[in-house]
């Protein structure tokens, strides 16, 4: 499945200009800083705004090109904005049901009770929107969504009009709707740490060009990117839950480069988890450490080094098994300790850095 | 509210309901003339009514206006048969332009100006009072388009006052007589030039007090009567304006309400 | 009260009752167009709404009465295709209200829509609702307040109407004489007694009309509030 997407506007100080196609599988996070563009790229695939120049292609389906101009409400779009929008004048089911019975029988991919359990919605229907607090609001809005049964999932900051409560409470909704429905989503936020959590893909957008896109993993840890050098840069690792440790109150993950220990997780062995590590978590050291504290140490090889935007540290991209991995080291520590491409060592990861939020 | 406004059955039962209230009540009666008669006269004629039924079985229906707004209404096909102007003028001009059956123009009645207030022994001499001064305002109708309101000018012009009070802006002038009649009767100005037929009383008496300039002083307040060409009941409005000029009643009527006939 | 009086109430009600439905039909596409078309021809079409806010009542009713007549230029039209013209008829009372109301229904539906704003409207589209089911099911809706205070204006200013019907309606009983010029006509013959019957009972129709329409639609249980997002 692939989003081919070409976009020129131009606009007073502003300017947009994109040729890409998009692999959809998954998340797509759309990343990048406010008003480089991610917003109106979103609404143009949605067809919501209409820019001239502009070809988009669902999977082979033509929505809009220079002869065409397929509205939204025929193309198969859902769109969940940045506030949550709910419709005033009717209660929560109704609102979810306003999708629903617009959608054939036949087309329906999800049904009403899934989605309500999927977001959690269970004790809300009777409610009215201005009864409900704003997590609660998007949570709606984002089943609401879904229940259209749309081929393509377009999220909008969701999260970035929510307190710091509610966006932790509704994370872990939205990744479970990864794992549980096959929509591929395209979400575009500014927080790193979201994009961390749900994304698989990532379009890196600086000043209205597709700067890079790809993989999650490999952009992160890219050096040539402005991620890494972001203060919470570092890499996202995907795992399985091997076994439980009940009396440290540990879980211990299973990566292609060993074993993690983060603080014990209520899920099953043979879960799949993504663990996020900061590349200021990881320190290095050539030798195996010997009676330290810290419980995670994997085996590495130095791929490159680069200069960090603190001229006293230094970021230094690393192999681990078949993972990328990020360390921010002070450079002095990095002339000392001789680190150079093809340099073997160990990485330390605090464990507290792994937990999940 | 919601549900009856979403239902699809809404907008059909609306329409329905919308066509239903357009069916005009059904009237009743048989014979009708439709007499477009000048507010001042409404009284008079509302009092001539039941009689006229009494005599020939037929009713009358007035529609009152100012005289300017039916003559309007006339010329633009407005279904009167008979126009019972507070003027002559205007008959006159339905007249010239052939609106009328052919010499069905007549006076009706021949107004009689008063200069009337409210108060007891507010006029006692008559002109005199007027050359006396003492007062702040008289009401005068527009003697442009109110034939009573000219007459009231006439009368003054002959005082040699008109031009004094106009200067001394002691004139208020009303749109119509009704509204002149009613600066008077809120005491809003001293005295106004009315039509007799306002404030005399069924008993034939003036409440207040009141001056009636002779008749030499003023051109006569004809007010002309016609049928008119466009009448589906000819007939019938012959027969009314026969009535109205010729039975001893009518005149009666007439005389009582404050007006000269024509003889 | 008399029977005339009694028939000059009803056809009152029937013309404001008539006037308003039609208005509401017939206005809604042109408040929705108007709150939003980005065209040039809004700012002119807007201000040609509000003339008829401007025309004394009496005059508007002569120009009707000009244009409408036998003789005038639509009543000339009317006549060629076999149709009498509406003048001195029930029907003109309705198109004379009409337009002495437009502007009634007009600008609070247009204002409704306004502060809609877009979002709704979006939100719908994504969840695949057609233009027209937009403007249905969220739209009208969400505008219901608007709606309300258009028909609201609309029956009360044309209960009160005078000299526009007294003008293209001639005033005949029983076909164009409304409560309205029924009172003055008792008026102007100093008939007080029976012009503060009939304006009682007019005030009280309206009053109770009015009061009815508000506790029905009052905030709270059943009502609908107009928001913009959450």
């Amino acid at each position: 499945m692939a989003l081919a997407l070409s976009v020129a506007l131009s606009r007073p100080g502003f300017s947009l200009r994109v040729d890409t196609e998009l692999p959809i599988r998954g998340v797509t996070a759309l990343f990048g800083r406010s008003g480089c563009g991610k917003t109106t790229l979103l609404r143009c695939i949605a067809g919501l705004d209409r820019i001239a120049a502009a070809r988009v292609c669902f999977n082979g389906e033509v929505w809009q090109d220079d002869e065409h101009f397929l509205p939204t409400h025929r193309r198969s779009v859902g769109y969940v904005f940045q506030e949550p929008s709910l419709f005033a004048h009717h209660d929560v089911r109704g609102n979810l049901q306003f999708g629903l019975t617009r959608v054939p029988p036949a087309q329906r991919r999800i049904g009403f009770d899934e989605a309500v359990r999927l977001l959690g919605l269970e004790g809300l229907l009777a409610r009215r929107p201005e009864q409900l607090s704003g997590g609660q609001r998007q949570r709606v809005a984002i089943a609401r969504a879904l229940l259209a049964s749309p081929q393509l999932l377009l999220m909008d900051e969701p999260l970035s009009s929510l307190d710091a409560t509610s966006k932790a409470q509704i994370l872990p909704h939205l990744e479970r709707l990864h794992e549980a429905l096959s929509i591929p989503v395209i979400y575009v936020s500014h927080a790193l740490g979201e994009v961390m959590r749900l994304a698989d893909d990532l379009v890196l957008l600086e000043a209205g060009r597709v700067r890079a896109a790809g993989p999650l993993q490999l952009l992160l840890t890219r050096t040539d990117l402005p991620l890494g050098n972001l203060d919470d840069g570092g890499t996202v690792i995907h795992g399985v839950i091997e076994a439980h440790d009940p009396a440290y109150h540990l879980s211990f993950v299973a990566i292609s480069g060993g074993r993690l220990a983060i603080s014990m997780q209520p899920l099953p062995v043979g879960h799949r988890v993504r663990v996020r590590i900061d590349a200021r978590d990881v320190s290095l050291a050539l030798e195996p450490p010997q009676r330290t504290s810290i419980t995670n140490i994997l085996s590495a090889t130095v791929l490159e080094l680069h200069a960090d935007g603190d001229p006293a540290q230094t970021l230094v991209r690393l192999q681990v098994g078949d993972d990328l991995m990020l360390a921010r080291v002070t450079r002095r520590s990095a002339v000392q300790l001789e680190l150079a491409a093809g340099t073997r060592l160990y990485v330390q990861i605090k464990s507290a850095a792994l937990m999940e939020p | 509210m919601k549900n009856l406004l979403r239902s699809s059955a809404a907008l059909p039962c609306a329409l329905a309901l919308v066509l239903a209230a357009w069916l005009p009540a059904r009237s009743a009666a048989a014979a009708q003339l439709h007499i477009a008669v000048a507010a001042n006269f409404l009284g008079t004629l509302r009092k001539l009514a039941p009689l006229f039924a009494h005599a020939s079985g037929d009713t009358l229906l007035p529609s009152a206006g100012s005289t300017g707004q039916l003559y309007i209404q006339i010329t633009q096909g407005a279904p009167f048969d008979v126009f019972l102007s507070a003027d002559a003028a205007r008959p006159q001009r339905l007249q010239s332009q052939g609106l009328i059956v052919a010499g069905s123009r007549f006076t009706y009645a021949v107004g009689t100006v008063v200069l009337w207030s409210p108060r007891a022994g507010a006029i006692a001499g008559g002109g005199k009072t007027l050359r006396a001064g003492g007062y702040r305002f008289i009401g005068v109708a527009n003697p442009k388009n109110a034939p009573y309101g000219a007459a009231a000018q006439q009368v003054l012009t002959a005082l040699g006052l008109w031009i004094r009070l106009n200067q001394d802006k002691k004139i208020v002038v009303g749109e119509d007589i009704t509204q002149t009649w009613q600066f008077a009767a809120s005491g809003n100005d001293d005295m106004s030039f009315v039509a007799l037929s306002q404030v005399i009383g069924p008993d034939g008496k003036i409440s207040g007090s009141y001056w009636l300039p002779p008749r030499s002083m003023y051109q006569p307040i004809d007010q002309d009567a016609v049928i008119l060409s466009s009448t589906p009941n000819k007939a019938a409005a012959q027969a009314f304006t026969h009535w109205l000029r010729t039975a001893p009643q009518a005149a009666a009527i007439i005389r009582a309400a404050g007006y000269h006939t024509a003889d | 009260m008399a029977g005339a009086d009694l028939t000059a109430l009803w056809i009152s009600l029937r013309l404001a009752a008539i006037t308003t439905a039609l208005l509401l039909v017939l206005c809604t596409p042109l408040a929705w167009w108007l709150a939003s078309t980005r065209s040039r021809a809004r700012v002119p079409i807007d201000a040609m709404v509000s003339l008829p806010l401007v025309l004394p009542p009496t005059v508007l009713g002569f120009y009707l009465l000009i244009l409408l007549g036998p003789a005038g230029p639509i009543g000339r039209v009317l006549r060629q295709f076999g149709l009498a013209s509406p003048v001195f008829t029930f029907t003109g009372l309705v198109i004379g209200s009409m337009l002495y109301s437009l502007p009634f229904v007009v600008q609070p539906l247009r204002d409704a829509f306004e502060a809609l704003g877009p979002r709704a409207l979006e939100v719908a589209a994504t969840l695949r609702a057609s233009p027209w089911n937009r403007f249905i099911t969220v739209a009208v809706p969400l505008a219901s307040r608007g709606f309300l205070t258009a028909a609201v204006l609309s029956f009360a200013h044309t209960l009160g109407e005078f000299g526009v019907v007294l003008m293209i309606g001639g005033n005949i009983p029983g076909r164009t004489q409304t409560a309205s010029i029924a009172i003055y006509n008792h008026a102007e013959t100093l008939e007080y007694g029976a012009a503060n019957r009939l304006s009682a009972t007019l005030i009280l129709i309206a009053f109770v009309l009015l009061l009815g329409v508000y506790t029905a639609t009052r905030r709270g249980r059943g009502g609908v509030r107009v928001w913009r997002w959450h």
